[in-house]
């Protein structure tokens, strides 16, 4: 094997300019796919770590049937006390892979400035939970927070940084939040703007945070209640595996009807986010099928012309003796020894790239979040899945060619000119 | 019993409706550690005898037996082992691998064929080379050598898989007067040094008379047979 790769190296330096052109163009769609899956890979990354960092957690729990009517945030689909035992129970026998968790009471109330009045959106929650389980909320909020486990103050609230233009709310002003409770009575609450925060992707938002304490007051709700849980996991990689586990176990609990109590969805279910880093995973595919073409197209293209300039030559190993399936194997390890060349090749010069671009510093935006600084990274998995591709095709592409010089009649390659 | 023995041996090529008739009838008995020429204008079948005898080429009717061996009947496979085990051969364009060295090329058919320990191989390789006059030029390059050398060099590669028989289609054709007269005198000498017969087809007639034995073809037919001046 070591002497046909041998021959087959040496019968590939002998069209040097051939080799090499060829192999630029396979060297070309490599740094081309690794360059891409690092930028956008990354970028996917970094996008999805702000919104689970900074708002969904990784897993959300609701009362079955809350997430499908999310919109009208009902507050008759909420967990009682028995619900958050259960749930507190599954979290301790799990804290190997659960990081943290925080409990919510999301709901919908009316902002009033004295003089104007709008709808906004409340998250209720107990901080120092909430700021284990989303660490990145507090970098949304406008302003120093002294101690980001107390982010939220009881008789405090966060407004979104669109609310607070349109009703001119700057912090230490006071506002009321009037809200229906479940039973559909209103009440109000007089409470103080400690800041202001910005909106995930772009000034949309219309979401405020308000200590779960105060929620509970206003929504007149006694004892223990909520209508969200947000998950982190200790390592977001596991999400699918955790994400089945915890299903399994959340299919325990039943209620009178015998259904089950609780519905959980990963982050992607509940984020329209999702849907780009698709996007994105398919641009990936589709530079990878790019890629693919360009290797098929080359290294068939060489290995055709090897063939039939090389047909005389053919002629002669098999007329002194050289079995067929060795005459394949010279020229499947020609068309692999270019394939794995331009690999090894491209993998270190697209390595190389990613690790300039880090280097150059580069900074963009993205809806709200300004100047983030592009940092590049690949997985030796994805290194490794393109260059495994790029070998496959590479034999693929060689056999056709190989096998053709395989069966060539030694009588006929001879009389070849 | 004969080295090389065509009984009724027939060869026909289509060439479209055509059929054109190679060889006819061919009858021929060689023997072991012979030095036989092949002799005849272009076309008269003379490459295509050495195809068949060389297991390269099947004949339309006949049987061809070289070592005891009815090579007509053998698979491309078969045909290949047995090439590689008892023939060597040698070529009017030397047909050397240009990527590879003087003893590399010398090298080729033990470690591709034959599969021989790199010690013995080794070994051999030096000796043929030695043999042939061409150890000092073991480093270089087809491209790099003469066209005598060149030929020298597939000498060596022919008789380095000790083989029964060694075939040489035209090999002075490309060769001047003086390196053609030292080729066929290296067979020679290689025939007696080493017990291998030799067929060689020529037209050129300075060459054939140092033929043991001369077959004589004509329009696909062998039309004499005689034995030669040395």
């Amino acid at each position: 094997m070591k002497n046909i790769f041998k021959i087959a190296i040496r019968n590939l330096f002998r069209y040097k300019r051939r080799t090499l052109m060829t192999s630029l163009l396979i060297v070309l769609g490599i740094v081309l796919v690794i360059v891409f899956s690092g930028v956008s890979v990354s970028f996917k990354s970094m996008m999805i770590g702000s919104i689970t960092d900074s708002m969904l957690g990784h897993l959300q729990i609701h009362k079955k049937g809350y997430v499908s009517s999310i919109d009208n945030l009902p507050l008759h689909l909420n967990i009682d006390e028995k619900g958050i035992k259960q749930l507190d129970n599954l979290f301790e026998k799990h804290k190997d892979i659960i990081g943290a968790f925080s409990y919510r009471i999301k709901f919908g109330a009316m902002l009033s400035n004295f003089q104007e009045t709008t709808n906004i959106r409340l998250t209720a929650v107990q901080p120092q939970m909430e700021n284990a389980a989303c660490p990145r909320l507090v970098e949304r909020i406008i302003g120093d927070i002294q101690n980001t486990s107390k982010f939220i103050e009881k008789g405090k609230i966060i407004i979104p940084e669109n609310l607070a233009k349109g009703l001119k709310l700057k912090p230490g002003d006071e506002v009321v939040l009037i809200a229906n409770n479940k039973d559909g009575s209103v009440n109000g609450l007089s409470l103080k703007v400690s800041n202001i925060i910005e909106g995930l992707l772009g000034p949309s938002g219309r979401d405020g945070f308000v200590h779960i304490d105060d929620a509970k007051i206003l929504l007149r709700i006694y004892g223990e209640e909520i209508n969200e849980v947000a998950i982190r996991l200790k390592n977001p990689d596991k999400l699918g595996g955790v994400n089945k586990l915890l299903t399994d176990e959340l299919y325990q609990f039943k209620n009178k009807q015998n259904t089950p109590v609780f519905e959980l969805h990963t982050w992607a279910d509940l984020s329209p986010f999702s849907t780009i880093a698709a996007i994105v995973d398919l641009l990936i595919i589709t530079v990878k099928m790019v890629l693919i073409a360009i290797v098929l197209i080359s290294i068939l293209n060489i290995m055709m012309m090897s063939v039939y300039e090389r047909v005389s030559e053919i002629g002669t190993i098999s007329a002194i003796g050289t079995l067929p399936s060795k005459v394949l194997w010279l020229f499947m390890a020609e068309g692999f020894s270019l394939g794995i060349i331009s690999t090894i090749v491209g993998n270190v010069i697209g390595v190389l790239a990613l690790f300039l671009i880090n280097i150059a510093n580069i900074h963009f935006s993205f809806g709200r979040m300004k100047n983030i600084l592009l940092e590049t990274s690949i997985a030796p998995t994805e290194l490794i899945s393109v260059s495994l591709i790029v070998i496959f095709i590479t034999i693929i592409s060689s056999l056709q060619p190989a096998l053709k010089a395989s069966r060539m009649q030694p009588v006929e390659a001879l009389r070849h000119v | 019993m004969s080295l090389v023995e065509l009984k009724q041996v027939t060869k026909d090529y289509r060439m479209g409706e055509i059929s054109v008739q190679a060889l006819k009838d061919i009858e021929i008995d060689i023997d072991k550690q012979s030095f036989v020429s092949f002799v005849g204008p272009s076309g008269s079948g003379k490459t295509t005898l050495l195809n068949l005898i060389g297991c390269l080429d099947k004949p339309s009717s006949g049987e061809v037996f070289v070592n005891g061996t009815a090579v007509n009947t053998l698979s491309n496979k078969e045909a290949a082992q047995f090439r590689g085990q008892y023939l060597g051969f040698i070529f009017q364009n030397f047909n050397l691998l240009p990527v590879l060295t003087t003893y590399e090329n010398v090298e080729y058919p033990l470690i591709m064929v034959q599969n021989i320990k790199a010690n013995e191989r080794k070994k051999r390789i030096m000796h043929y080379l030695d043999a042939v006059g061409i150890a000092d030029q073991k480093d270089k390059y087809p491209s790099q050598l003469s066209g005598g050398q060149k030929q020298r060099v597939a000498v060596a590669r022919a008789l380095v898989t000790d083989p029964k028989l060694v075939l040489a289609d035209e090999p002075t054709a490309n060769l001047d007067h003086d390196s053609a007269f030292k080729i066929i005198e290296l067979m020679r000498q290689m025939k007696r040094d080493f017990k291998t017969a030799f067929i060689f087809s020529t037209h050129d007639p300075k060459i054939v008379k140092e033929a043991e034995i001369i077959y004589t073809l004509e329009d696909g037919k062998i039309v004499g047979k005689k034995i030669g001046a040395s």
